[in-house]
């Protein structure tokens, strides 16, 4: 989408020196991002980012809007282990893929690929570079060209780096399309005649036409049916074993990355939030999200306890996020104040009144039935006190907006998780290296190194 | 549990396409009580969206609902005259000739039935708002229409639905379109438009496919409240065997147009009858438990145009005997303890009889290892 | 991040097996090892567009006129070199052979004028089964003069398309692959070429080059690009994002034959509707540009010069203009109404792709 900077150097020849600490001796490190960030400009074309007027330099500014899909995003990937990334719609796990892999520029932030910055490589060292790592797309239907032969189709990569002869090729595609389980007559035929767990298996077999170290799979099983699923999936994992693959495996199914992965990143609105070994995030979740996610799945149990655990209101937008940590507008457990001193039901309902106020959920009748109906068993008072005091006099006028501008200011961004970004390594449960949790709960635990 | 709201007896529909005749649904029967959430489950292309439709005479060309019959708070939706069940004979469902003489005209089932007494709530919610128009305004003249009431009033209740489904500032809201609304919120609209005619039975098409987890358990749970306050019954159309345990009552299992299982959901899950219902429990991936391998099913769903002989699953059933390639089975009550579990599976021999023990086992692809998945090739090259 | 499309490009998934669209393309429950009729190429689009009629008629008549065009080419150009060998020279092999055999030669003829078509009543009395159509104001056959001037009709159309769709298809390809600053350079320069009337565009271009049929058809092509580059680039903006493209950047194929192989043909259709339409409209316009004197010139034989010339006798002889009209008429409608069958073929695709 975009044109390398100009700082990309043309061959990057000792890219392994850029000063990412990657001991060689720790040798099985095979990808390692190092504050990865991609933000979007959020306009049209060429003059809409203008604006005319007071509030810039001079008579025509330049203001854009920026989404910001990926944020300072750090971790590695280990050779041969899957590494699943979890997150919701939107949540910016595609964008993290795809600028992994270069296929959309960073805005900051390196890729060390076997030690070698992406960023120092030259335009068509970067192309050579690709043969080591693929991709694997959710859509069965948009990801293989309908005007292309399935044998056309996983021979292209091939041809593209210049592996083998045309008769060369042609064998090794009927026999990768073997080894995912199609028949290797199917050469001929163009995708429409397969099905989507067919076609999820001829994006397979291009994949691997390569012989690549890592790939990467963004949704690879979401559009299949669950039967048809677990057959796919139990295809990847055994190419994983014969080929010695590493899988950056992308989802928002909390049920397959448990199945298929060594280790877990869950992300939150463009960040990682929790990191750590499948089974301890799964069994001992430290971040509140992490935690509401694995409530939310439905759980293929009638007996299994029923509560869903509800998290409050939508994503906030990735143009503007909350300061600090960008969960705390929907956490369950956003830290009091230092400022006050409120017991947890106090600040519960404190938490519970703000956002109703926010989400003008109510009718403002009277300051007793607001008492009432928001702060019955338990009131603040001192300071806290007062400033709901003024909040509830601010409704009974009308001014739901100054309410909740009141309400806002005085708590929710006085809140630790509003004025710093989390960023904690926590003590594991289970006998495993590390656990990182992005919460300020665990602001008691160490800080990464 | 009370008397039955909905009964369905022995539907079906076809599609008539150049390729041959498609038995999308072909001979179901179920009902639901009132106040009940019952589940229809199934693979993409288990029939289970045009079982629904067909409750309402929705199907769409090149359907046609050729038999059964379906009976609502009494009256007749679908019902044939005596040896005119399978006249393929042209006109669409819309012409009230083809219907006995007791079944409700196109017109009344427009205006009495869709919508008031029974409303749909589809999977994508974008596809069942118009774009052009304000949320607020198209839920405002759906209730204007379907209730009769004036402009204001309906205004009103418009709002205090916005909000009963939890629309934060639905005052504010209401004057905006679909686009800016989330998908959550969109779904949530759609439930509020459902819900505003107080209809006693909501047909859910796979209302939470398309949301987020969180937003899914957000929808779930209000739809469990709704559900406890009205005591409107919902048949609940889905794929996802999670949900099905989360809020359904009783639960239909859809294999290739038939219904091959249909218990409590407690039973379907911890007494299951039916290989399919069992593989498919087996085959998905659990969010609570690690599972080391994935058991899937083999192969795939055969074409609904040429359905295998005898039991439709016994291509892929680990189960299956030289008999269930001969006999198909209807699906009976498996005790006669009340429970109302019925299966459609031969090897229940008690029940059906048909000499399963004695039978052959035979091969098919469930024995596959690692080429599970494989399809066989009928007609290749 | 990626928008999944909803029951993306089959049809045949909708008709053939009627049931839920599932999450975001599901898509099993496709019949295995039933060979699924392919849905691209061209004998695809040629069955689909057998069973239209309509189309099928337009087709017939885009057949017929191309087959005269090649036929009243290929007697100009062949046996008018032929008959610069003496020893077809005195065999009597002329230019307009053909026509010179069977009537009378379409350039110049002593012969009744104004002869009416045959079976036609006026008071010059009946045509002659020699002259089937008449012959025009100094005695010239017109049926031979509308076979010869389908040659420079079809040659216009297809030539100066072809012009404008070459270059309209490399620019809109180009800018809508490459995005940003590209797209934006020569976007703007097509819209320049847009903003600018065709007809005044295609004058400007006679009158910077010269005034005949070659720089007619040059000026048709360079006026017809921003018609094709903005639809191009349209689907190229659509196409580029589809997963096979960006599988096919993650494969680390070359940005050039990623364009040739996936980009192009999969943008294509649409291109295809237009330049057969476009085809139709070209022909018009040369026409006009021949009726206004600025085409092929006098005596070659074009339908809208003929057009011109009978306009100083359409009291007198009104057949003399209703020829020519008819056969402008029937071309372009044969064009517009193949073209429009062709859009309806390949329709679904443009949809759902």
């Amino acid at each position: 989408m975009t044109e390398r900077p100009a700082t990309a150097s043309g061959d990057g020849g000792d890219a392994g020196d850029a000063g990412y600490p990657t001991s060689p001796d720790q040798g099985e490190t095979l990808l390692a991002l190092d504050g990865l960030t991609k933000h979007f400009r959020n306009d049209g074309g060429f003059l809409s980012g203008l604006t005319l007027g007071r509030d810039v330099d001079g008579l025509v500014g330049i203001d854009r809007e920026w989404v910001r899909a990926v944020d300072d995003v750090s971790f590695e990937i280990a050779s041969g282990e899957t590494l699943g990334l979890v997150g919701e719609s939107g949540c910016g796990k595609s964008t993290l893929a795809r600028t992994i892999l270069q296929l959309v520029q960073p805005t900051a932030g390196d890729v060390y690929y076997k030690g070698r910055n992406f960023a120092e490589m030259g335009r068509e060292e970067l192309r050579r570079q690709r043969r080591d790592m693929q991709m694997i797309f959710q859509d069965p239907q948009s990801s293989l060209n309908p005007r292309m032969k399935v044998g056309r189709i996983v021979e292209e990569p091939m041809e593209a780096h210049g592996m083998l002869d045309a008769e060369g090729r042609e064998a090794r595609a009927r026999e990768l399309l073997e080894r995912v389980g199609l028949d290797p007559q199917h050469y001929n035929r163009y995708p429409h005649a397969f099905s989507g767990g067919q076609r999820q298996r001829i994006n397979l077999a291009r994949a691997l036409s390569v012989n690549p170290d890592f790939v990467v799979c963004d949704e690879p099983v979401s559009a299949l049916d669950v039967s048809i699923q677990a057959q796919v999936l139990n295809t990847m994992a055994d190419l994983q074993a014969e080929f010695g693959l590493t899988y950056l495996f992308i989802t928002h199914d909390l049920s397959v990355i448990r199945h298929i992965s060594d280790r877990v990143a869950v992300m939150y609105l463009g960040e990682v939030v929790e990191l750590a070994e499948t089974e301890e995030l799964f069994e001992h979740p430290r971040h509140p999200y992490t935690e509401a996610l694995l409530n939310a799945i439905p759980v293929p149990d009638p007996r299994a306890p029923g509560v869903r655990g509800r998290l409050e209101g939508d994503v906030p937008s990735p143009i503007d996020p909350p300061s600090g940590c960008r969960f705390r507008t929907r956490c369950p457990e956003l830290i009091v104040p230092g400022d006050y001193d409120l017991t947890p039901a106090e600040w519960a309902n404190v938490r519970a009144f703000a956002r109703s106020v926010d989400r003008h959920e109510f009718e403002a009748e009277s300051e007793l039935a607001v008492r009432r109906e928001f702060f019955g068993n338990a009131e603040p008072d001192g300071e806290a006190g007062r400033i709901v005091d003024e909040a509830i006099a601010r409704l009974l006028t009308g001014e739901w907006d100054g309410a909740a501008a009141l309400l806002n200011e005085s708590f929710a961004d006085r809140s630790i998780c509003a004025r710093g970004r989390p960023d904690y390594e926590v003590e594991p449960e289970r006998d495993v290296d590390r656990h990182f949790a992005a919460c300020h709960l665990h602001r008691d635990g160490t800080p990464p190194d | 549990m009370t008397a039955p709201l909905l009964e369905v007896e022995n539907l079906r529909t076809r599609f008539h396409t150049p390729d041959g005749v498609v038995r999308a649904v072909d001979g179901i029967s179920f009902t639901v009580r009132e106040g009940e959430i019952v589940g229809l489950v199934g693979e993409s292309g288990a029939g289970k969206s045009v079982a629904g439709a067909s409750l309402l005479r929705l199907v769409e060309d090149p359907g046609r609902i050729v038999g059964g019959e379906v009976t609502f708070k009494g009256e007749t939706l679908v019902g044939f005259p005596d040896g005119r069940a399978e006249a393929g004979d042209g006109s669409g469902d819309d012409a009230d000739d083809r219907w006995r003489d007791d079944v409700l005209s196109a017109e009344a089932i427009r205006r009495r039935i869709r919508g008031r007494e029974i409303a749909i709530i589809f999977q994508d919610p974008m596809e069942s708002l118009n774009p052009v128009f304000t949320v607020g305004g198209q839920l405002r003249e759906f209730i204007e229409l379907n209730r009769g009431l004036t402009q204001g009033r309906a205004r009103e209740l418009a709002v205090d639905m916005l909000r009963e489904v939890g629309i934060p500032e639905a005052e504010d809201r209401y004057d905006d379109y679909p686009h800016e609304f989330s998908g959550g919120m969109r779904q949530r609209v759609l439930i509020a438009m459902a819900l505003a005619c107080e209809p006693s039975l909501v047909i859910a098409d796979e209302p939470t496919t398309a949301l987020d987890v969180t937003v899914e358990g957000q929808i779930l749970e209000l739809v469990a409240d709704l559900q406890a306050k009205y005591d409107t019954s919902f048949l609940w159309i889905t794929h996802d065997m999670g949900v099905v345990a989360e809020i359904c009552d009783r639960v239909n299992v859809m294999y290739l147009g038939e219904i091959v299982e249909q218990a409590d959901v407690d039973d379907l899950f911890y007494d299951t009858s039916h290989p399919y219902t069992e593989a498919l429990l087996d085959s998905i991936p659990r969010p609570d438990r690690p599972v080391d391998e994935l058991d899937p099913i083999a192969g795939i769903m055969p074409e609904a145009i040429e359905p295998p002989d005898g039991c439709r699953f016994h291509t892929r059933c680990p189960d299956a005997r030289a008999v269930c390639t001969e006999i198909n089975p209807d699906c009976r009550p498996l005790d006669d303890a009340g429970r109302p579990h019925r299966a459609a599976c031969l090897k229940h021999e008690s029940v059906f009889g048909a000499g399963y023990r004695e039978s052959d086992p035979i091969e098919n692809e469930a024995a596959g290892g690692f080429d599970v998945g494989r399809t066989e090739e009928g007609t290749d090259d | 991040m990626t928008v999944a499309t909803r029951r993306s490009e089959t049809d045949d998934v909708v008709e053939s097996t009627p049931e839920e669209p599932g999450r975001s393309g599901r898509t099993e429950g496709r019949p295995e090892g039933r060979e699924i009729e392919a849905r691209v190429g061209w004998r695809y689009t040629l069955r689909e567009v057998g069973r239209d009629p309509t189309a099928m008629a337009g087709l017939l008549v885009v057949g017929v006129m191309t087959a005269m065009a090649v036929f009243a080419t290929v007697d100009a150009v062949v046996f008018a070199s032929l008959a610069r060998f003496e020893v077809f020279a005195r065999v009597g092999v002329r230019q307009y052979w053909i026509a010179e055999t069977l009537w009378v030669s379409p350039i110049a003829e002593p012969s009744p004028r104004l002869l009416p078509p045959v079976g036609m009543e006026n008071q010059f009395g009946r045509g002659t089964w020699a002259h089937p159509l008449g012959t025009d104001d100094r005695g010239r056959d017109i049926l031979a003069r509308i076979v010869y001037g389908s040659r420079i009709a079809i040659q216009v159309g297809i030539v100066s398309t072809l012009l404008g769709l070459v270059g309209g298809v490399l620019v809109g390809a180009v800018a809508g692959y490459y995005g940003d600053l590209v797209d934006d350079a020569l976007m703007r320069a097509v819209e320049t070429l847009y903003a600018i009337p065709f007809l005044v565009l295609v004058l400007a271009v006679m009158a910077a080059f010269g005034r005949n049929l070659t720089f007619a058809i040059l000026g048709v092509g360079i006026a017809s690009i921003p018609t094709f580059a903005r639809l191009i680039r349209s689907r190229v903006l659509s196409v580029r994002e589809a997963d096979y493209v960006e599988a096919a950047r993650a494969a680390g194929v070359r940005d050039r034959n990623i364009i040739r192989r996936h980009v192009v043909p999969n943008s294509f259709a649409p291109v295809l509707v237009q330049a057969t339409l476009q085809v139709g409209y070209s022909i018009i316009v040369v026409a006009g540009l021949s009726f206004l004197g600025f085409g092929a010139q006098p005596p070659t034989p074009s339908w809208g010069q003929m057009l011109s010339v009978s306009k100083d006798y359409m009291i007198q002889n009104v057949w003399f203009s209703i020829w020519p009209g008819l056969a402008i008429l029937v071309t372009v409608v044969g064009f517009n109404v193949f073209g429009d069958g062709l859009r309806d073929a390949l329709d679904p695709r443009l949809q759902n792709e």
